[in-house]
Order: structure tokens, then C-alpha cells, then sequence
């Protein structure tokens, strides 16, 4: 299984490491050259410096042959462009984009995009660990 | 006519203050708080702050209603993209124009189906191409929407086409030769137009037909 990463940051360069471990052949894009020394030193994938919007890049990180492709550069807008462009024009089967503002990334997940709102899930979580501690607190005063 | 702007820089607000001008209602978005501050000042009330690719931005810029037409001018081009998406399938804003800042992503504007689009460096280097002419195909005029474009074509002294008539060249299909210019004066191109080198050629032809034009009226 083939998978292209682009932005390798934090997220990016987690995700890319533990495909690699499930035995994955990963490819990773990045901006910035720097951002490799967020893959551990031994890191035995490709790393290729350039922007995600260029065609030639992507083209050349074997994007037509990849089974997955996910997006999690620091900009919602050019992750979501990215995205498009990976399902339309290349039409990669599974394409994950992080977008950290809720309201975009529900309205292109209507549009198709599988969008994955960071924000969300914190919220959702925060929201839970709460109520639970309410539940612990109504549970011991019935006590 | 109700305009909504994305995107306060230089392009927005001189459309803004054009628009205005001619008694157009226009809201423009900027999010730049030392530019929203500047515009605030000339366009009053008319200046919204925020990032345009929020919906809740767009939204109290009044996008529901939704306005006639929304220009995305903003310096970058995702953002110009997502907004158009956002305008047209969300809002379903009929008429959308679109900035391409580098000419690289016209290709993405197109594949998405954002368009009109306006990209300033593409038409400086298509002036310049008119204006600093090499012997090959300039294009004018390319019409997206309907996959046509209009061209000149220089004639020189060794084009194969120079000295026949129009109804000699085997043009290829989907291209039409409109107008011959010499010596200053156009002409309509008939039948019978012969064609002397220095003539310029305005021809009409499919996007995908250049390399035939090419073939039949300037390379052996």
C-alpha cells in the first residue's frame, strides 16, 4: 500500500511514521526543508521538498499510483484545495484532509471531502470529560 | 446590484470605490485589522471585518441573501477557491469572479469550476506576446467557458500559407480564420483572401486545435 503525506508537521510526520510501521511505502511532502527533522533521522521513506499544489510534485511523489493521500499542512484552505485536487484530478480513493475550523470542514464533508476537524474532536472529548466528572459528583451525593 | 468582496488589498477596493461609483451596493471583507482600519475610513459600514473563509464571516457580510455577484480577490489563491466553493454551493451566489494570484493554479481554478478568473500576470504576458510579437501563435482571447480560443498568426515569408488563397489552405477542422490585418487596415478573411507575409491572421479555433493551426498556416 502506497500513501502520499503532505505537510509534515506534528501530525503529518506522526502519521507518516506510523504508516511506515504497518508496513506502508509512505512519500512525504513538505514546504519546508527543515520540517524533515520532525521524521525520526532514520526516516527510510521519500521526503520531497515542495509545495502541495504543484502538479509536478505530485505527479513526482507518485500521487497516480497512491491508495491514500492525507492532507494536514497548516492552512484549512490550502489542505482543503489539496484535497480536491488529489480526489478529482488524480482520483485517489481515499483522500484525508485535516481542517481545524468546524463550520469548513462540515460543509465539505457534505461536498465529499473526507475532512477530520481536530477542533471537533477536542470539543467532543473536552465536552465528555465534564460531563462525566458531573456524573461521578450527582452519583456520589445520591450516595 | 448587491456585490459582496472578499478581500480588502488593492484589487478590492478599487473595484469597491468603481462599484460605488456607479450606485452598486457593495460589502467588502478584509482581515487585515491595520487594513480593515484604512478601508474603514473611505467605505465606512461597507467594510466587514474577518477571514473570508469563515461562514460566519461571509454570512454577516450578508452572503445569505446571497448577493448578485461575489468577487474573490483575496492575495491567495486557496482561500480565492474555497471561497467561490463556499459562495456557489453553499449560498448558491449566482456569479462568481475569482483572483489567480501565480498563474500555476489556473489549472486547479479550472478543474474545480471556479470561473471567471482574472490573473494579472497572464495578461501581462499575453500583452506582452501581442506586443514583442514572435513568429507563432498569440493567444487574445481565451474563452473557457465555451473551450474556443481567438489568435493571431503572423504570416512570414516562409509560412506555407503565404501567397494562397484562404480557400487553398486545408484548414483544419474546428478552426476559422476571421480577419487578415495589412498595413494597418483589417479586412474580413473570405475565400479568397490571399494571404502575403506580414499579414496578421485573426483565426477562431478549439483549444486543442493550436498545433494544427500552426501546421497549416506557419510551419512547413
Amino acid at each position: 500500500m502506497k500513501a502520499i503525506i503532505i505537510g509534515c508537521g506534528r501530525t503529518g510526520s506522526s502519521v507518516a511514521r506510523h504508516l511506515q510501521n504497518a508496513g506502508w511505502e509512505v512519500v512525504v511532502i513538505d514546504e519546508d526543508e527543515e520540517a524533515l527533522s520532525n521524521l525520526e533521522s532514520s526516516w527510510p521513506g521519500r521526503f520531497i521538498v515542495g509545495h502541495g499544489l504543484d502538479i509536478d510534485v505530485l505527479v513526482e511523489s507518485g500521487i497516480e499510483g497512491a491508495d491514500a493521500v492525507v492532507v494536514s499542512t497548516d492552512g484549512d484552505n490550502t489542505n482543503i484545495v489539496i484535497g480536491l485536487i488529489a480526489q478529482r484530478r488524480f482520483h485517489v480513493e481515499r483522500v484525508v484532509v485535516r481542517v481545524l475550523d468546524p463550520a469548513r470542514a462540515a460543509f465539505f464533508a457534505e461536498r465529499g471531502l473526507h475532512t477530520v476537524c481536530p477542533t471537533s474532536i477536542a470539543i467532543g472529548a473536552l465536552t465528555e470529560a465534564a460531563l462525566v466528572s458531573e456524573m461521578v459528583s450527582t452519583e456520589g451525593a445520591s450516595i | 446590484m448587491y456585490v459582496l468582496i472578499a478581500g480588502g488589498g488593492k484589487v478590492g477596493a478599487n473595484v469597491t470605490r468603481s462599484l460605488l461609483r456607479q450606485n452598486h451596493e457593495v460589502t467588502i471583507i478584509e482581515q487585515r485589522p491595520d487594513r480593515f482600519r484604512v478601508l474603514e475610513e473611505e467605505f465606512d459600514y461597507r467594510v466587514q471585518r474577518g477571514d473570508a473563509t469563515e461562514l460566519h464571516v461571509l454570512e454577516q457580510a450578508g452572503i445569505g441573501r446571497p448577493p448578485d455577484l461575489l468577487l474573490a480577490v483575496t492575495g491567495d489563491d486557496e482561500d480565492n477557491i474555497v471561497i467561490c466553493e463556499i459562495a456557489q454551493k453553499r449560498y448558491f451566489v449566482p456569479k462568481v469572479i475569482a483572483r489567480v494570484n501565480d498563474p500555476r493554479n489556473q489549472t486547479h481554478f479550472d478543474m474545480l469550476g471556479v470561473a471567471p478568473t482574472v490573473c494579472a500576470t497572464s495578461s501581462i504576458m499575453a500583452l506582452i506576446e501581442h506586443e514583442v510579437p514572435e513568429s507563432d501563435i498569440i493567444r487574445l482571447l481565451q474563452l473557457r467557458d465555451y473551450e474556443l480560443e481567438i489568435v493571431e498568426v503572423p504570416i512570414g515569408d516562409d509560412s506555407p500559407s503565404s501567397g494562397k488563397r484562404i480557400e487553398q489552405l486545408k484548414m483544419p477542422e474546428g478552426t476559422r480564420l476571421i480577419s487578415v490585418a495589412r498595413e494597418g487596415r483589417s479586412t474580413i478573411a473570405t475565400d479568397s483572401t490571399k494571404l502575403v507575409p506580414g499579414d496578421r491572421v485573426l483565426a477562431i479555433l478549439q483549444t486543442d486545435r493550436e498545433d494544427e493551426l500552426r501546421r497549416v498556416l506557419l510551419r512547413h
